[in-house]
């Protein structure tokens, strides 16, 4: 018997007060966030005012995840709230879907918090620290919420919440406020789309309860243009292509934390909402072409995020890309455990579904890590540009071991916690044959080598960030003079270090305590494979986590030993042989920075070989005419095309409308008084077709 | 009630005289000739709302029907006559639809108004359903008639007319409170003021009662 299983034995877990207080726990520490947020005004005034409102945060994160593996041990509970809208009350439930994610929120809303509290200097505005919890507690409200009207509720207080802090500093640069519009619109679209989606969903009848929407399941083009609102709602949070375009906008003019909670925690609760859609509210009798677009657009965004994250000059816009290729590739084991449900093919549902869920909790914690890394570097080196850092491995150590764990995740090396999640995803991948129909295995087939790709171009843009930022030289002096964070700082650092090496070491623990919620979205258990392995299927292949890092740790130590052991005594240090460089000039004490490769030359063969067709890369060499002494300059560059769509038709397109707007305000009266009846004229000869009908 | 009787058909004969004279104020090119036809139309409408009265047995409906009679009917029409003799209007012609164009729209108009209120009142009295299908139509024609006339006078009578299908469907169904056809009455006493003032004050500014000449002077985007 495995560790969840028996611990779920337990009779005293089964104990329905259990799940009443597992509910209220959450309840209370989401309406903790909420008095924090209420009490931060005031409280910011107080120069203890703002490590006691993060130190709350911090609190109900650990009671959030603390509630959430309660909630996957123990099972479903629901409750409606004494309050609410005006028709109803309220309704919030706990069931195993919600509460993983309320897992992914609990450990990123930690990390998040520890390293804000640990990164104080003096006081904090207001505004910084109101929206704060209330973004927490958004999340929260969105993964317990039990009808529409509380997870839109929840949904919109997290988008607006974050689009505050998003724009906090909105004064300083221009590009900080282009970031926060996008990002605005890109909330309000959402939200709407969302709100349609409930529409369609409930129907005339209008009861978005939870129970009342599994009560009747779409069919038909309703299920079809459900599935479109959603991916358009839910997707354009989280990061789906082609609506990505906000996440590598608005992740650098968002303080260090939050853009680790925006990408660790927000696309995950983006995601929760769609496999709530997908897999639970749609009921479960869905055809198989279902799962076909959230393939589709999870590969085109796996390899469109893991490309720009291999051309992307500054960190934290790297990272941001990073999590797109997560994300699509999250949505590639959503989109096939749908199919393969719908194919009858519950057991390969389960495998899929699981790699999603656990490449979900991977990325929360590592993504988390590597943007809390990065803000750290940002607060050392006062930079995020790559060419202005450079060997920081010696100045901050802490950091650098830290985010090379990450880094590791990232670029699924075993035996971390990437590594097991996207082998899960690869194996469903290549199982995905046994689905009959020939145009989805051509398609699976396809999505495979994309996925493929987007996991090897993942490897390089992680070597690229981690070693052009830590190791080499400095570029600046400021690198160079680089200091490492604080006690909690290091330690907001080390617990997703610590969590990601776990996780890694650890799959199939993971995956045992996400089999509820397994068995919710796909009615079957991910295959079993003994204690510590995780497998592909009852007899199929198999990884060993701690096998392969057994066998790791024993090359290293055997070459180790070798080289000692070969290595003649009295060893001397002579001068470290340059590679022919010329000595810098004096005015640079830590060498010309140009002696050592930038963040696009480190890019360029991709930018070439990938660049120009995906992303219009361009590259132009300007010569000096002859005789003149200026030197020849290369110039290069590329733009994201969702990108220059959104900023090019799109703004055209609605100052035409306006325009055309604009003329209805120089009608005369009788033409104003027309156009009122023609709109009454219209709606009545509606109503006489409606009522034909 | 039902087909056949002779409180249905009183009423279905005032109705349809109502509406009747809608068609009239649509066509109408001479001021004076609207302005009598309103009248007529008032007063038409006070027969209706009595003999609604008597029908139903609502003493309240005969307050009504003097209001009607009396505001309608009477005042407003003299008052209108005033103006334009003031104005020197008699003899003025306006452009309006051609007698066939309007006629056509207006039949299309009383069409769909059938076509809207006859299933959506299914269950109803069939006297009230008649009802409710002509105040219908006798508002869509005062609309039509507001916004197809160019003169302010006209254009205030289409305005009244839209209020007497209003009162049309309010006195066929019962048990609808007196208060709310005072204040009714109020307001369309109100509404021939203001509209009177306005037309005074337009030919005082812009010796014309066309309110094409108003969209000149409006202060905005120019």
């Amino acid at each position: 018997m495995r560790f969840p299983e028996w611990l779920r034995g337990v009779s005293s877990l089964r104990d329905p007060r259990l799940r009443h207080a597992v509910l209220t726990l959450l309840l209370l520490a989401t309406g903790g966030l909420l008095v924090l947020a209420a009490a931060a005004p005031a409280l910011a005034r107080h120069a203890k005012g703002a490590p006691v409102v993060l130190g709350g945060c911090a609190a109900a994160s650990v009671l959030i995840a603390a509630g959430a593996v309660g909630g996957l041990l123990g099972g479903p509970d629901a409750l409606d709230l004494p309050f609410g809208p005006p028709w109803g009350p309220a309704r919030v439930a706990i069931d195993a879907l919600s509460a993983w994610f309320l897992l992914i929120l609990g450990l990123a809303g930690t990390a998040a918090s520890i390293f804000a509290l640990g990164s104080l200097h003096g006081p904090e505005a207001p505004r910084r620290l109101l929206p704060y919890p209330l973004f927490l507690a958004g999340m929260a409200v969105t993964l317990l919420a039990a009808d529409g009207f509380t997870l839109l509720l929840g949904f919109e207080a997290m988008s607006l919440a974050s689009w505050v802090l998003v724009a906090h500093e909105h004064e300083e640069e221009e590009a900080n406020r282009r970031a926060a519009r996008i990002y605005l619109g890109f909330a309000g679209f959402g939200g709407l789309s969302l709100m349609l989606a409930f529409g369609v969903l409930a129907g005339g009848a209008g009861d978005v309860a939870f129970a009342a929407l599994r009560e009747a399941p779409p069919d038909g083009w309703r299920a079809a243009l459900v599935l479109a609102l959603v991916l358009a709602g839910a997707g354009s949070k989280a990061g789906l292509a082609p609506l990505h375009v906000w996440l590598p906008l608005a992740h650098p003019a968002a303080p260090s934390h939050v853009s680790a909670l925006m990408s660790g925690a927000m696309t995950k609760v983006a995601i929760y909402v769609l496999a709530r859609f997908a897999f639970d509210l749609m009921g479960s009798a869905q055809p198989l072409w279902l799962g076909a677009p959230l393939v589709a657009l999870g590969a085109a965004s796996a390899v469109i995020g893991a490309l720009r994250a291999n051309l992307e000059e500054d960190i934290k816009t790297l990272l941001a890309c990073s999590t797109i290729e997560n994300v699509g590739l999250i949505s590639i084991g959503l989109g096939l455990a749908l199919a393969f449900r719908g194919a009858d093919l519950p057991a390969l549902a389960a495998l899929a579904a699981g790699a999603a869920l656990l490449h979900a909790l991977n990325h929360a914690v590592f993504k988390t890590l590597l943007f809390l890394a990065a803000g750290e570097v940002l607060h050392g080196a006062l930079s995020r540009r790559i060419d202005r850092l450079g060997g920081l491995i010696h100045r901050m150590p802490v950091t650098a071991w830290a985010a090379l764990a990450g880094v590791a995740a990232a670029a699924s090396l075993p035996p971390l916690s990437g590594f097991a999640s996207e082998w899960l995803l690869l194996q469903a991948l290549l199982a995905s044959w046994r689905v009959g129909d020939l145009a989805f295995q051509m398609g699976a087939a396809a999505a495979t080598a994309l996925a493929a790709l987007a996991a090897a171009l993942a490897a390089a843009a992680m070597v690229r960030f981690w070693g052009l930022v830590f190791l080499g030289r400095p570029r600046t002096p400021r690198a160079a003079g680089a200091e490492e964070g604080g006690r909690l700082v290091q330690a907001a650092l080390i617990l997703p270090a610590a969590l990601t090496v776990l996780f890694g070491l650890l799959p199939g623990v993971m995956l045992d305590l996400a089999e509820p919620a397994l068995r919710l979205m796909t009615r079957a258990a991910a295959p079993r494979a003994g204690f510590v392995a995780i497998g592909a299927a009852e007899g199929g292949a198999r990884y060993w986590p701690l096998l392969v890092a057994l066998l790791l740790a024993a090359a290293v130590g055997a070459v180790v030993w070798a080289v000692r052991r070969r290595a003649p005594a009295g060893v001397a240090r002579g001068p470290i042989w340059d590679c022919g460089f010329i000595a810098a000039p004096h005015h640079l004490p830590f060498g010309d920075p140009s002696s050592q490769p930038t963040a696009s030359g480190f890019g360029q063969p991709l930018r070439r070989m990938l660049g120009t067709s995906l992303l219009a890369a361009r590259e132009g060499v300007t010569m000096p005419p002859p005789g003149a002494t200026a030197p020849a300059v290369l110039q290069s560059g590329f733009h994201d095309p969702a990108l220059v769509a959104l900023e090019g038709p799109v703004p055209r397109w609605r100052d035409a409308a306006a325009a055309q707007a604009e003329r209805l305000r120089d009608l005369s009266i009788r033409q104003c008084l027309g156009l009122t009846f023609g709109a009454v004229v219209l709606m009545l000869a509606l109503l006489a077709w409606l009522e034909a009908r | 009630m039902s087909f056949g009787q002779l409180g249905y058909d009183v009423a279905h004969l005032l109705g349809g005289g109502v509406l009747l004279l809608s068609f009239v104020l649509l066509y109408q090119r001479r001021i004076g000739a609207v302005i009598n036809a309103f009248a007529t139309q008032g007063t038409l409408l006070a027969l209706a709302a009595a003999w609604q009265a008597h029908a139903q047995g609502a003493p309240g409906l005969y307050l009504t029907a003097v209001l009607a009679f009396a505001a309608k009917g009477v005042l407003i029409p003299l008052a209108l006559h005033a103006i334009v003799r003031r104005l020197n209007l008699h003899r003025s012609v306006e452009t309006a639809l051609g007698v066939g164009l309007s006629m056509t729209a207006g039949v299309a108009l009383v069409g769909l108004s059938i076509l809207v209120v006859l299933p959506a009142t299914e269950g109803a009295r069939a006297l009230a359903r008649e009802d409710v299908a002509l105040a219908l139509s006798v508002v869509l024609l005062g609309m039509l008639m507001m916004i197809t006339r160019r003169n302010a006078i006209s254009q205030v009578i289409g305005l009244l007319s839209l209020e007497n299908g209003l009162i049309l469907a309010a006195i066929g169904v019962a048990g609808m409170p007196l208060v709310v056809e005072l204040s009714t009455a109020a307001l369309v006493l109100m509404v021939a003021v203001v509209a009177g003032v306005f037309a005074f004050q337009i030919r005082e500014r812009f010796d014309t009662l066309d309110t094409g000449s108003l969209e000149e002077h409006r202060g905005e985007g120019r």
